[in-house]
């Protein structure tokens, strides 16, 4: 089974952090998962501690028949991006996982300055859900077997993702990268 | 894979593992609901997924056949079938399928208990459960690819894919375009 992020990190992903960090995190997640929330706040903290050493990017694996709302979710995110506000669509959605529902999609949407009438469009054309499913389908292929999902450069993360292993598992990939 | 060999040497122990690549599948008919029977030979002519599984309702199952469920607009462009097997009863099977929206039959190996799975090497018997094991059937029964995960680990699609992206085209496809 593969445990290789496909395709490596480029320019498709929405990555946060300089493009030469020596430490590269990208999760798999869905909007609807209330792990994937939970784990929200703790990339966040981390992120914040390793500072200028890691890139961090996010890959839509929506389980639509388990979450409804995920799908819409994840094309909004994708929207948003296309406006140049993916981290904060990405944000919003995390810290309302209740309110998912296509009215609060284009809320948010409105809310951070896009077009409403716009963005329900965009669902409603499905305008984003290609690029969600190419996320889903290199997650199938990276070996992404639930959400949330880490590869830290590279190599999936199986251990917990708690803040201080995520954050150590983290850190001695920096440090082997300062080895070589 | 990184250490997986390891995990499933040591979780296979002295059993010879699952049916390997060139075997035919044996066949078998199994309960798909209270009234319904599915027989593997009549889905000759598809490729056949066969998820073997240790039980409905466990987390790890959940994901994996969530997993499968997501995946089937890709299954179906290669025109396969995929099943769920477990020693889960029919009504267990229904209930956990209408609760996760699952869209493909769950087979009970219920009754001898476990008799399919063991037939296909896939049956921990001291556990009274199947094992997490994978099978891709080519369109004439024959299993292409086998795969045992350790129980608490879900194998993931990608391995699935792979196999099924191996399989020959059909000598004739029927009503395909040419």
């Amino acid at each position: 089974m593969s445990t290789h992020l496909i395709p490596p990190l480029g320019d498709r992903d929405h990555a946060l952090g300089p493009p030469d960090a020596p430490v590269t995190l990208v999760e798999y997640g869905d909007y609807e998962c209330p792990y994937c929330g939970m784990a929200h706040p703790i990339v966040a903290s981390v992120l914040q501690r390793m500072g200028d050493s890691i890139r961090f990017a996010f890959r839509h694996f929506p389980l639509a028949q388990v979450h409804p709302h995920a799908q819409h979710a994840a094309e909004m995110a994708e929207a948003a991006g296309s406006r140049g506000k993916f981290w904060h669509m990405h944000d919003v959605l995390y810290r309302n996982q209740d309110a998912l529902e296509d009215e609060d999609l284009t809320g948010y949407a409105a809310h951070l300055g896009i077009d409403p009438d716009w963005a329900a469009q965009a669902l409603a054309t499905h305008r984003f859900a290609g690029k969600v499913r190419e996320d889903f389908m290199s997650g199938v292929r990276s070996g992404v077997n639930g959400t949330p999902t880490f590869f830290i450069n590279g190599i999936r993360h199986d251990g917990p993702w708690d803040g201080p292993t995520l954050l150590e598992a983290l850190q001695s990939a920096a440090s082997m990268v300062a080895r070589r | 894979m990184t250490g997986g060999s390891n995990s499933i040497a040591r979780q296979t122990g002295n059993s010879p593992g699952p049916l390997p690549a060139g075997t035919p599948a044996p066949d078998f008919s199994l309960a798909s609901g209270p009234d319904t029977e599915l027989r593997l030979s009549d889905l000759r002519g598809h490729p056949v997924i066969l998820v073997f599984y240790p039980a409905d309702w466990s987390p790890v199952c959940g994901d994996e056949l969530a997993l499968f469920n997501e995946l089937l607009p890709e299954l179906e462009r290669h025109e396969a079938e995929v099943v769920g097997i477990s020693v889960d009863g029919i009504w267990c099977h229904r209930a956990y399928a209408d609760a996760r929206h699952l869209r493909f039959p769950l087979l009970s190996d219920f009754e001898p208990k476990g008799a399919v799975s063991r037939t296909y090497n896939a049956y921990r018997a001291g556990d009274g459960f199947s094992e997490r094991a994978l099978f891709v059937l080519d369109r004439g029964g024959i299993i292409r690819w086998s795969y045992l995960s350790p129980v608490d680990v879900n194998p993931g699609a990608d391995g699935v894919l792979a196999a099924l992206e191996g399989l020959p085209s059909p000598a004739t496809p029927i009503g395909a375009p040419s």
